[in-house]
């Protein structure tokens, strides 16, 4: 008896021991909060390492001039950081420095040949190189540009083109953008012909960039069958509307749209990258569309598809796009691959309740929060930084590099769909075609894989030409000895 | 045992041989070839079978076997009972389509005639679709143009089989095997809707049952 009590008392305690070695990580639990996905090719959702890590918040409050009211705009020139506070109607400009922000100015008014003229409602402003002040002055019906000193160099007013614009239409500019020309590309409230350009002495030189019209055959049906009163009643076809628009550095227009019905969201292109003719040229290559969520449910208050607010652009082509519906950034690539997508909504740091725009700076996003009027500071991570290594060396050629990085996020990451081809690729250079064949096959890019294979059955082909051209002849002298030898006994059992 | 000696065995064997070889015969020369096959006892039940478990296993062949460059699989979701079934139950109800349509319009064959001619028309695909596996895993997604070629080729070719096996089964003039064709796949329509109200009006009177017990058993304790 008294050796039972003692074995089963060893054995509670042999429980307690385990119970208390595996306790949950309490740090690690709360590093999950923060969710990083991709997406894999058959678009299921993959757990990722963070890209990018929440660093600090930005509040008005902090710097003594009281916290941003809906801010709408966000620019970002060098270390200059430029937040359009726009119901407190005003311009705040920050410069950020090893990750610490001071106030540089507010600008509340500009100086018009003497004259202070009040912002009311600035929505956007852009910044030139040579620090030209372009500023959306949205509750004065135009757009107003400065020098640094909030010097007046002109104005551009409702544009008189009877054709295009009614009398009564109001020019509500929203957002803008300036090219190396100086011409002036914006984004006004109610026109849905695209973005309106402008020459820099304010003449207006027509729109970019219109959103084609969706064609609905059952549309034109219905109008086909209905009569001239059913018809006027009936939405005219409307092409969709622009919500934003940036620039990268080459001088292209990037356009966000956030105005289409769900089920047509992988032919609504919400991103656009526009030439000058205003043709969407953006690449287009990775598993899906970049249209933000691959896969959605309708639930806890948030439905349907990701609806972009804006977009960024890295000096190496990537773009993050800022999804509105559940406060997500998308991170693709060049080739428009999704690199990673993080964020939330939330009231959590690094959460955000209605994100309007994003902006980079250095090693940095931005992200302008227009309902908490905040400015959220995620920085990149040993993870995001690899990535974006591995991408810049395979865009500038250096393709053993650029797998070298690639094996890293491996090491990080075994999901990620990129490093696997990015290693394939290098390897197809090196001419190993049967190890590049493994690891394309491995993430089913057939379309590399049928490279590799082309090499690699032509190489088998050639190393055995020989054998190939011996068994070929064999063949032949045999057929050619049978048919005699036939020919032989037919003639004989004739003969 | 009964009946089966080593002799009849042979015999048995050599004749599903000869029906089997014969369907080469059909899909080259189909008018001739189908009439033979039911009116001249050409074919046979088993050569028929032996053709149609070949197409099943065709198809689960070639989602295992082709090239991923071609076909790609989510394994994860893939049930083979499932893929049986989806080629199954339209071929039988087909054939029990064809021969109630058939019958009215006076057809001439009976519901054997049917089966062995339906299953016969399925030979181009197990004889193109077959190699094709093979070959997907030699090709490059460039030269896929030839891969699609020959299986919609395959396709095309059994389709026009099974309307030779409509007009010659049931002595149909070319429009009235159009037209009783396009009678058949109304009518499995009308089959599978019949099966669908079935089974929803039985697993409603089950139901009624089960509530009922339990109304009871509620009442009791």
């Amino acid at each position: 008896m008294k050796k039972i009590i003692c074995y089963s008392l060893k054995c509670i305690a042999l429980l307690f021991l385990a119970a208390l070695l595996i306790q949950p990580d309490k740090a690690a639990a709360e590093e999950d909060l923060f969710y990083t996905y991709t997406y894999d090719y058959w678009g299921i959702e993959r757990e990722s390492p963070d890209a990018y890590a929440m660093n600090s918040v930005l509040f008005g409050n902090s710097y003594g001039i009281g916290n941003f009211n809906s801010p709408e705009g966000l620019f970002v020139r060098d270390n200059r950081v430029f937040i359009c506070d726009t119901l407190n109607n005003r311009i705040v400009e920050f410069s950020y420095n090893n990750g610490k922000f001071t106030l540089v100015k507010v600008v509340t008014e500009v100086n018009n040949e003497g004259k202070m003229e009040p912002l009311s409602k600035p929505y956007d402003v852009f910044i030139t190189p040579d620090n030209e002040w372009y500023i959306s002055d949205y509750g004065n019906q135009r757009i107003v540009f400065t020098d640094d000193s909030q010097n007046v160099l002109g104005t551009i007013y409702k544009p008189e083109d009877e054709e295009t614009l009614s009398a009564d239409y109001q020019f509500l500019p929203q957002k803008l953008v300036v090219d190396s020309a100086k011409r002036i590309f914006v984004q006004a409230q109610n026109i849905n012909k695209g973005f309106m350009e402008f020459e820099n002495d304010g003449e207006f030189v027509g729109y970019i960039g219109a959103a084609d019209v969706q064609f609905d055959f059952i549309d034109y049906f219905y109008k086909l069958i209905s009569t001239q009163a059913q018809r006027a009643q009936m939405e005219a076809f409307v092409p969709t509307e622009y919500n934003n628009i940036a620039l990268d550095s080459e001088g292209f227009i990037y356009a966000t749209l956030g105005t289409f019905e769900d089920s047509e969201v992988n032919s609504a292109n919400p991103v656009r990258k526009l030439n000058a003719k205003g043709t969407d040229i953006l690449i287009r290559n990775g598993y899906e569309n970049p249209i933000g969520d691959i896969q959605w449910g309708n639930g806890g208050g948030y439905n349907g598809t990701s609806k972009f607010s804006d977009v960024t652009i890295l000096e190496n082509d990537c773009y993050y796009c800022l999804d509105m519906t559940r406060g997500r950034v998308f991170g693709y690539d060049f080739q428009g691959n999704l690199l990673y997508a993080f964020g939330g909504i939330g009231y959590r740091q690094g959460n955000f309740k209605l994100p309007v725009a994003i902006e980079a700076i250095g090693d940095s996003l931005l992200i302008l929060d227009k309902e908490l009027g905040s400015v959220t500071i995620m920085t990149l991570t040993e993870y995001g930084k690899l990535i974006n290594d591995a991408l810049n060396t395979y865009k500038i050629g250096e393709y053993d590099i650029s797998a070298d990085y690639w094996r890293q996020v491996l090491k990080l990451n075994g999901n990620y769909d990129l490093a696997y081809i990015g290693i394939g690729r290098s390897l197809l250079r090196q001419d190993k075609f049967e190890e590049a064949m493994d690891y394309f096959k491995l993430k089913l890019d057939f379309k590399n894989y049928s490279k590799a294979y082309k090499l690699y059955r032509k190489e088998k082909i050639e190393d055995n030409i020989g054998y190939v051209f011996a068994i070929f002849m064999v063949l032949l002298v045999i057929i050619f000895v049978r048919n005699t030898v036939k020919k032989i006994r037919r003639e004989v059992s004739e003969g | 045992m009964i009946g089966i000696t080593k002799e009849s065995f042979k015999t048995k064997l050599n004749h599903f041989g000869k029906t089997l070889k014969y369907s080469l015969h059909c899909i080259v020369s189909p008018f001739d070839g189908f009439w033979d096959l039911t009116h001249e006892k050409r074919g046979s039940a088993g050569a028929a079978t032996f053709i149609m478990l070949m197409t099943i296993l065709t198809g689960i062949w070639k989602t295992r076997y082709t090239s991923f460059v071609f076909i790609r699989v989510q394994w994860e979701y893939f049930n083979i009972i499932m893929d049986i079934c989806s080629f199954l139950l339209p071929f039988f109800v087909w054939i029990l389509s064809n021969w109630c349509l058939t019958t009215l319009f006076d057809g001439k064959g009976n519901m054997k005639d049917i089966y062995i001619g339906s299953c016969y028309a399925l030979t181009p695909y197990v004889l193109i679709q077959l190699p094709m596996i093979f070959a997907s895993n030699y090709i490059t997604f460039e030269e896929g143009a030839f891969y699609n070629y020959f299986l919609t080729f395959s396709l095309i070719w059994c389709a026009f089989l099974f309307l030779a096996s409509v007009m010659q089964i049931h002595d149909f003039s070319f429009g009235k095997a159009l037209f009783s064709i396009l009678c058949i796949l109304v009518g499995m329509l009308v089959i599978v809707f019949l099966l669908v109200l079935f089974f929803s009006l039985f697993s409603d009177a089950i139901a009624f049952f089960v509530s009922l017990y339990k109304e009871i058993a509620f009442r009791f304790y």
